[in-house]
């Protein structure tokens, strides 16, 4: 019976985690850029330890979603591409971090109840 | 007791594994993040002021053993600022110097140093001070090169930078000493450090 409740509330856990900040790249680029004020886009890439176009792909992913500011400019010739986390993005990282510390205490709930049965 | 419940413990373990990976997945790329940008611009423009006022003085310097001690209280007083700001960024960026890429920093860059002054140490009782400013340009370069690797990409470009300068000493007279070391460790330091403080807060 416990199992089943279990699995029903990760299930409404799971499904109310936020997809965007789910994958893998895209929780990285929202951590790195909560923690620094802005990032380069070479910078993330030294951080995050990934390819030039799967980064791109991720950021602007975020970028449409409004979840992190891209600034393109210039230095001499060459094009800059810097990366700032917009107060969307800072509210679904800490709704996202929310969520995981839930599921946590569930998860940790249920196995201190099965621990007391066994007993 | 626990197979009773058939799938139940490893599936409630296996959700708890995922969210504290996760979690620690974010604490991780946030310290990093942190102290990849926590290089101290100020204490950078410091050090290379006190670096070219040492290789004033030391120019005025008519023994060599004048000219070594000059630069040698000059390590002390640029390693105490090193350390005293970049302790003061960590803390402002909320990481600590002693975990992370912090420590790899410290870690990477510590080997050359030592190496460095164990050399000038054999050089000075050799009699051959016409190299140390080689010496000296080349391994404080090639520390900040791999110190740098987990830091922001204009720390790699200074270690670059001082390397090069290492090599251009190899082929200039040693009368342009002075010189050589107050453009490097004065003006390098001086220059990167105000970009760093422009660009990374500090």
């Amino acid at each position: 019976m416990e199992g089943k409740i279990f699995f029903s509330s990760m299930r409404v856990l799971r499904k109310n985690l936020d997809p965007l900040i789910h994958a893998r790249v895209r929780l990285g680029i929202v951590s790195a850029l909560a923690a620094g004020e802005t990032l380069s886009f070479r910078d993330l890439k030294v951080l995050l330890s990934t390819s030039d176009g799967n980064l791109s792909r991720h950021a602007q992913k975020l970028e449409k979603a409004g979840y992190i500011e891209c600034i393109k400019s210039f230095q001499g010739r060459m094009p800059h591409t810097e990366y700032r986390l917009t107060s969307k993005g800072t509210e679904a990282l800490l709704s996202y971090v929310e969520q995981m510390e839930h599921m946590l205490q569930v998860a940790r709930s249920v196995t201190i109840d099965e621990d007391d049965f066994s007993n | 007791m626990r197979i009773e419940y058939g799938p139940i413990p490893s599936r409630t373990e296996n959700s708890q594994n995922q969210a504290s990976e996760h979690l620690r997945f974010i604490r991780d790329v946030m310290e990093r993040s942190a102290s990849f940008t926590a290089v101290p611009g100020w204490g950078m423009v410091a050090v290379g002021i006190t670096a070219a006022l040492a290789s004033w003085v030391a120019s005025m310097q008519t023994t060599s053993d004048g000219i070594l001690i000059i630069w040698f209280i000059e390590a002390v007083v640029a390693v105490t600022i090193a350390i005293w700001t970049l302790r003061r960024k960590a803390r402002k960026c909320g990481v600590s110097l002693t975990s992370g890429p912090g420590r790899k920093y410290i870690l990477t860059l510590a080997p050359s140093m030592v190496a460095g002054l164990l050399f000038t140490v054999a050089l000075w009782q050799a009699g051959n001070q016409d190299l140390l400013a080689t010496l000296w340009l080349l391994f404080y370069g090639a520390g900040t090169i791999t110190g740098g690797t987990s830091s922001v990409r204009v720390i790699p470009i200074l270690g670059i930078c001082f390397m090069v300068m290492g090599i251009i000493s190899l082929f200039l007279p040693p009368a342009w000493m002075h010189l050589l070391l107050a453009l490097s460790f004065g003006g390098l330091h001086i220059g990167f450090g105000l970009y760093i403080a422009r660009r990374y807060g500090g």
